[in-house]
């Protein structure tokens, strides 16, 4: 077992992501915290009560008392005076006259005017047997907030970034180093270096997915609606899609200068325009058809279909196409063109 | 059984206008240790490593222990052992881990303790690599060539900066693997290294063999018993020292003269005289054995010792 170059060159490989601390921050922390920033400044605020202000004078008080039944309203008694500027800054929605006939005044150009007459009018209108008071339950229904919008994508945009960092920055360092000269004049199989690169990769993505969506879930409350079992097989298709990019575009560079360069001209198009912070609907709808054959976009896309519609692989066919259509042509190209020495 | 391991007939190699090697014929036994020497650039590290399978001549015929590269790679890389002029390994690995990855490797390898026992960094077993000092990584890569068990082994400059009791202890394991019939070939800038270690020396200039036999052979073909080192204010000429009798050859280094002579004791009084005549003050003046420095003065213009400084 020790012996065996596969299980070695495995070994290196965990013992390598396992002992930098820039991979372990970049594969469990980095996503973290971009989370917790953008979930919390994305989060709406739930609605207080609607403020009316009634203005003082005879019959003020009756008004006041029979209004507070209404929980959703909150009552200022203001002068009218007062209570006209603080309709016109909007403090207050409407500006209640008592009289003989009660006036209501409105500003109508904003929303909350037709709010609090609909409030007014139910509460002031004679409780009837027949006609009982409508209930609502309030419901913020995990699964439709930005949270979980972004948690998927996010996942995705790391799974890209440490697939190809993870696989081409130590690459790029052992050829620069003459490593992988001395390991091509050893009797070691080419296909066992490969393989324990993308069985390295494989492990830590699925660490990554594990931790990043107990992280959702316990933070956030984010569901996983579909199967752990086929988000699992995404995330790997994803990480081995995205492992031969970096494979690919490693395959002839020997300095660290020219792979930051080249690394971030292949992925940071996608994390701009893949869907990670925003709905792919917002972008001009001639750019679609291209930003649909980026890599990233298929993952994300079915990332979420999984985790928040429940979406099963076969209803997933075509971004699991592209996302296969890719691995093939980044591996096809590594083999072609990649330097040993 | 091919009772050579390396044979090489007019080994070519450019690299675009550069010829790097220029008709290179090497013929190497088995159980010999083979020394290449020559100033930087000459082509030594072109020639191990096409001998070692990793560049490609662009022409001439090398038949490794009986085969080519071309058709035996696979079993080739399973007897040779190397190691080469420079490899980073990987700094997170400790040296224990490290030699067990190649030593995975290899059909046959040595027990992982006993490699690096050979290398005598039993106390570094368990330290990362990056934590090494530049001498015990270049121990290490020794430990890996040899963790293979190799039958050929390949040394480029594998005691370049490393301290003279580190050197020497490399000396031990290299007459070990002799010791064992391992044939070894290696690179080297310091002469005394070549003269203990190497049965056989090949000295390589401009991608040429311009000098090959045993290290007592070369220094006999200088034909001088001796070496006079003196340096004088001012100095007669090298035409007129020449002239003396019993002298060789009259060569300059760092504004010092060197001497090579038949007889000593012919020669010393009249190049006395001839210091005399012209009105010069000795500064310095000794006698020594002629050695391999020599006969690479001789023989390329340049000292050993001159590339061994440039090489640190
Ligand atoms: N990959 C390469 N591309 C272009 N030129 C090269 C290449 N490798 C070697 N050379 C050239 O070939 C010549 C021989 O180089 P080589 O490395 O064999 O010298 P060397 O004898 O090992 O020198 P040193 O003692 O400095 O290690 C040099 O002029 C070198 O510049
Ligand atoms: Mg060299």
């Amino acid at each position: 077992m020790r012996t065996n170059p596969l299980v070695q060159l495995l070994l290196m490989r965990l013992r390598l992501l396992w002992r930098n601390p820039g991979v372990l921050f970049w594969t469990f922390v980095f996503p973290v915290v971009v989370s917790m920033v953008l979930g919390t400044a994305f989060e709406r605020d739930v609605l207080g009560p609607v403020k009316v202000a009634i203005v003082d004078g005879a019959g003020a008080q009756a008004l006041a008392e029979r209004l507070a039944t209404e929980p959703e309203l909150a009552v200022l008694r203001l002068t009218a005076e007062e209570a006209h500027r603080q309709l016109s800054q909007g403090k207050v929605a409407m500006v209640l006259v008592p009289g003989p006939a009660l006036e209501l005044r409105v500003d109508p150009s904003r929303p909350e005017g037709r709010s609090a007459r609909l409030l007014v009018e139910s509460a002031l209108s004679p409780p009837s047997a027949d006609r009982k008071r409508l209930r609502a339950t309030p419901v913020s229904e995990p699964g439709s907030r930005y949270v979980d919008f972004l948690i998927p994508g996010l996942l995705g945009l790391s799974l890209m970034s440490t697939s190809v960092w993870t696989m081409a920055l130590p690459l790029v360092i052992m050829r620069g180093g003459k490593l992988l000269k001395r390991l091509g004049a050893t009797p070691m199989r080419r296909g066992h270096f490969f393989a324990a690169f993308a069985l390295a990769r494989g492990v830590f993505a699925l660490l990554e997915m594990v931790f990043f969506c107990a992280f959702a879930r316990l933070a956030y409350g984010v569901p996983m609606v579909g199967s752990y079992l086929a988000f699992a097989g995404v995330v790997l298709l994803g990480a081995t899609c995205f492992g031969g990019l970096g494979l690919f575009a490693a395959s002839r560079i020997d300095s660290d200068e020219s792979a930051n360069g080249v690394f971030n001209v292949v992925t940071l198009p996608m994390v701009f325009l893949s869907g990670v912070f925003f709905p792919l609907e917002r972008l001009p709808g001639w750019a679609r058809p291209l930003i649909e054959a980026l890599p990233l976009t298929p993952l994300n896309a079915a990332l979420r279909g999984i985790m928040l519609e429940g979406a099963g692989l076969t209803t997933l066919a075509v971004p699991l196409a592209v996302l296969l259509a890719w691995s093939v042509v980044f591996y096809a190209g590594a083999l072609r063109f990649f330097r040993w020495v | 059984m091919d009772l050579l391991a390396i044979d090489v007939k007019g080994l070519f190699k450019r690299f675009g206008d550069l010829v790097a090697l220029d008709g290179i014929d090497l013929s190497i036994r088995r159980g010999e240790c083979v020394g290449l020497l020559g100033p930087n650039g000459a082509g030594k590290t072109t020639t191990l490593e096409i001998l070692e399978g990793l560049q490609v001549p662009t022409a001439g015929e090398v038949r490794v222990l009986g085969r080519a590269w071309a058709t035996d790679a696979d079993a080739l890389r399973q007897r040779v052992g190397l190691a080469l002029q420079e490899t980073r390994l990987v700094d997170l690995l400790t040296v224990r881990e490290t030699v067990e990855l190649f030593a995975s490797f290899y059909a046959r390898p040595l027990p992982v303790d006993e490699a690096i026992a050979r290398v005598h960094l039993e106390e570094k077993a368990r330290a990362r690599v990056g934590t090494l000092s530049g001498g015990q990584r270049q121990r290490l890569a020794v430990a890996v060539a040899l963790v293979g068990d190799p039958e050929l082994l390949f040394l480029d400059e594998p005691t370049t900066g490393l301290d003279p009791q580190s050197r020497r202890a490399l000396w031990d394991v290299v007459a070990g693997l002799k010791a064992r019939g391992c044939t070894v070939v290696l690179t080297t800038h310091y002469m005394e290294e070549a003269e203990v270690l190497c049965d056989r020396l090949i000295i390589i200039d401009r991608g040429r063999v311009i000098a090959r036999g045993t290290p007592q052979e070369m220094i006999a073909s200088l034909g001088a018993g001796q070496v006079i080192e003196l340096e004088a204010e001012p100095a007669p000429s090298d035409a007129r020292l020449s002239e003396v009798p019993s002298v060789v050859a009259v060569q300059r280094q760092d504004g010092r003269l060197l001497l090579r002579v038949g007889e000593l004791h012919r020669a010393l009084p009249a190049v006395l005289r001839e210091v005399e005549g012209v009105g010069g003050t000795l500064r310095h003046l000794s006698t020594r054995r002629p050695t391999l420095d020599d006969v690479f003065l001789g023989l390329t213009g340049r000292s050993l010792r001159d590339e061994k400084e440039k090489a640190a």
